[in-house]
């Protein structure tokens, strides 16, 4: 199994849209097919299509606010005394979070598409939101699927839904978590597949959702690889690029311009709590590979393949599966994966709120506790880039409970 | 084309009426319940559909999702499956029965290994939902080694093209979703329209038994009678889910309602 340089990532799948022969692919029922097929086309259309590239970029210009700045982090450096410690500052982005690339694509193929109506599942509330901005922007009626679990500890992103005039549809079955609102969502789509557009909320499901999420992230590292080349003049060597991983949007969209350089690629799971053995981590603790949601990815699943249980403090990371595409750097060794539990990201929440002008979420706290950790081991040559991909806003009430406090 | 499913459309066809096909999920709400079930069923009932339960189903409704959780809940795993098939057919040797579930199952447990033991248990076919064609060209062939009829399905979205693919790699049965919805969603289709739609499937390969689920319940069946055969599931699902509420007996209430549907395609 080896990477192709000089090609995108998302297309180096074979006939049956599996990466390395092993991961992705389409495990759909036949009514969905079609509806698949028909979108796989009018995307490969569109991508293609310079008045469709313009109207994006118009839209991530204008809309989305790009580009998203890129920081260094000054005080956590000089605390850590070794590696140059940047971020990425996504959740400057419209909304709060990356989740606004993928949704805004979606939206404007939906209306390609001549559909009126757009559904999507959401975890931490992000993708929900950013459809629901979306949709709203583009005059499209949008109904969002989030686990009543989420609902209940996402507060903030369920009302800002609500605010766009989303039906929020409450999943009340199995874990109750975004497992089971990506399975409520496709269920719908595929009784509504005729008239509604679905979005799929990371880089997970038929290989389609895969591709068009991961093409609108790319954009995160368009900007940064640009931001980097002025910083430093060109691409350092010693490089490290971390971005926590749930399903893996944030993470490919940060990797992808890079994939040719010699940038070290770390994805960050969640480990979940300190002495649980539930966690959201399958590439970390050797999941094996099994069907979820349309593809074949490592999965967290019992012998029989009924898949597992998962708990992490993070919303947007509690997810038993993983992209086919971190399945296929991971096989691969072009990226490498480890994980941090609840307390690593709280305490790594709290120490670069407190140090820096920035407040990650709960998500890319995952990956600062990572940089913490690797920082002092390294010469303040090299550099480590931290993607904080969504802002602590949304956490107020976990991190209330769990801290006493909460400052913004 | 002697499979126990064949011969059993070759008698229905001989009564002139449609074949009745339920389906029932393995476990459901006991291993010994179900397997009590489909003993007392298969009276009424031409061909038994079994579920293997999985717990993230994306094309089930709420009745047969309930019935895939109350089943896991209690344990059933596919070694209670087999069991649960290989004694029914030690006592129905001759009625054919069909396991139906999502493919992760299938790929963790390996394609032989589960063939394997269909073929010893008497298994006669199976459906898988989310193994669609062409992905499941490879293992429908490896069933047909087996005499296992591989059932594929098609859908009001399937193109002409791809209808007349699918048939021509197709075995003895097909399934035909009568409309755009999980299971167990109500039927929104004119029974006219799905005739229409089931006639052009016919027409392509009369030779076939197509059978018409999704939707079906006693209400709807009677329009539809001029199918091959007719599933009924979520209905079943949910009299089960019922009868247990109100505690009745599950196998006799379940065998009422089967009777009834009989009825109304005779």
């Amino acid at each position: 199994m080896k990477i192709k340089k000089g090609k995108l990532l998302i297309d180096q799948h074979d006939k049956n849209f599996m990466y390395g022969g092993k991961f992705g692919g389409n495990f759909v029922p036949e009514t969905l097919k079609k509806p698949i097929d028909d979108l796989t086309k009018l995307f490969t259309k569109l991508r293609k299509d310079k008045k469709f590239l313009k109207e994006r970029d118009e839209c991530f210009k204008s809309y989305v606010g790009s580009p998203t700045p890129f920081i260094k982090l000054e005080n956590l450096t000089d605390y850590l005394k070794g590696a140059q410690i940047y971020a990425k500052v996504v959740s400057e982005a419209n909304g709060g979070a990356h989740k606004i690339y993928n949704a805004t694509v979606h939206c404007l193929i939906a209306k390609k598409a001549g559909k009126k109506f757009i559904v999507g599942d959401t975890g931490a509330g992000y993708a929900g939101k950013m459809l629901s901005m979306a949709a709203k922007k583009f005059g499209l009626k949008c109904k969002i699927f989030m686990g009543a679990k989420d609902i209940k500890r996402q507060r903030p992103n369920v009302e800002a839904m609500k605010k766009n005039g989303a039906t929020i549809v409450p999943v009340t079955t199995g874990s109750q978590t975004l497992v089971d609102a990506v399975s409520e969502c496709m269920r719908y789509w595929v009784s509504n597949c005729d008239t509604t557009h679905m979005c799929v909320g990371s880089t997970v499901g038929p290989n389609i959702f895969i591709k068009i999420c991961a093409w609108s992230t790319a954009q995160i590292s368009r900007e940064l690889f640009i931001q980097v080349k002025e910083e430093f003049g060109k691409i350092p060597r010693k490089i490290k690029l971390l971005n926590c991983v749930g399903g893996g949007s944030s993470a490919i969209g940060f990797w992808n311009e890079f994939m040719d350089t010699d940038a070290e690629f770390v994805g960050i799971e969640a480990g979940g709590p300190k002495n649980s053995n539930l966690h959201a981590a399958p590439l970390t603790n050797g999941s094996k590979i099994g069907i979820l949601h349309g593809a074949a990815q490592y999965v967290i699943q019992d012998k029989e393949g009924q898949i597992g249980s998962t708990e992490s403090i993070s919303a947007g990371l509690d997810y038993p599966g993983i992209s086919p595409l971190h399945c296929f750097l991971k096989d691969t060794k072009r990226a490498r994966y480890t994980s941090a539990n609840d307390e690593e990201a709280l305490k790594a929440y709290q120490l670069v709120s407190k140090l820096e002008n920035i407040s990650p979420s709960l998500e890319p706290s995952h990956a600062f506790h990572e940089a913490i950790r690797l920082a002092p081991r390294l010469k303040s040559s090299e550099v480590i880039i931290v993607n904080s991909c969504g802002d602590s806003i949304k956490d107020k009430d976990i991190i209330k409970q769990k801290l006493g406090s909460y400052k913004r | 084309m002697n499979s126990k499913i064949a011969k059993t459309f070759a008698n229905c066809k001989r009564e002139k009426r449609a074949a009745l096909i339920t389906y029932t999920v393995a476990g459901d709400n006991t291993k010994s319940n179900s397997l009590k079930i489909l003993n007392t069923i298969s009276k009424s009932a031409d061909i038994l559909e079994l579920g293997f339960p999985h717990n993230t189903p994306i094309a089930d409704g709420g009745q047969i999702q309930e019935s895939s959780h109350r089943a896991l809940k209690n344990g059933i795993k596919l070694k209670d499956v087999f069991k649960i098939v290989k004694e029914f057919k030690n006592s129905n040797p001759d009625k054919p029965l069909i396991l139906m579930g999502y493919f992760n199952l299938i790929y963790q447990s390996g394609e032989n290994n589960f063939l394997k033991n269909c073929k010893d248990s008497g298994v006669d076919g199976l459906i898988i939902v989310d193994l669609p064609y062409p992905e499941n060209k490879k293992f429908s062939i490896k069933c047909k080694k087996k005499s296992i009829d591989f059932i594929q399905l098609v859908s009001p979205t399937t193109s002409d093209e791809r209808m007349k693919k699918i048939l021509k790699d197709s075995h003895g049965m097909v399934y035909y979703i009568s409309m755009l919805s999980t299971t167990g969603g109500k039927l929104k289709v004119a029974p006219k329209k799905i005739l229409q739609n089931y006639n052009k499937i016919k027409n392509i390969n009369r030779s076939k038994n197509i059978v018409i689920g999704f939707g079906i319940t006693d209400k709807t069946i009677a329009a539809l009678k001029k199918a091959d055969g007719l599933v009924v599931g979520s209905q079943l699902c949910k009299t089960i889910t019922n009868s247990l509420k109100k505690r009745l007996n599950t196998a006799k209430v379940l065998n009422k309602m089967v009777y009834k549907l009989k009825k109304k395609i005779i």
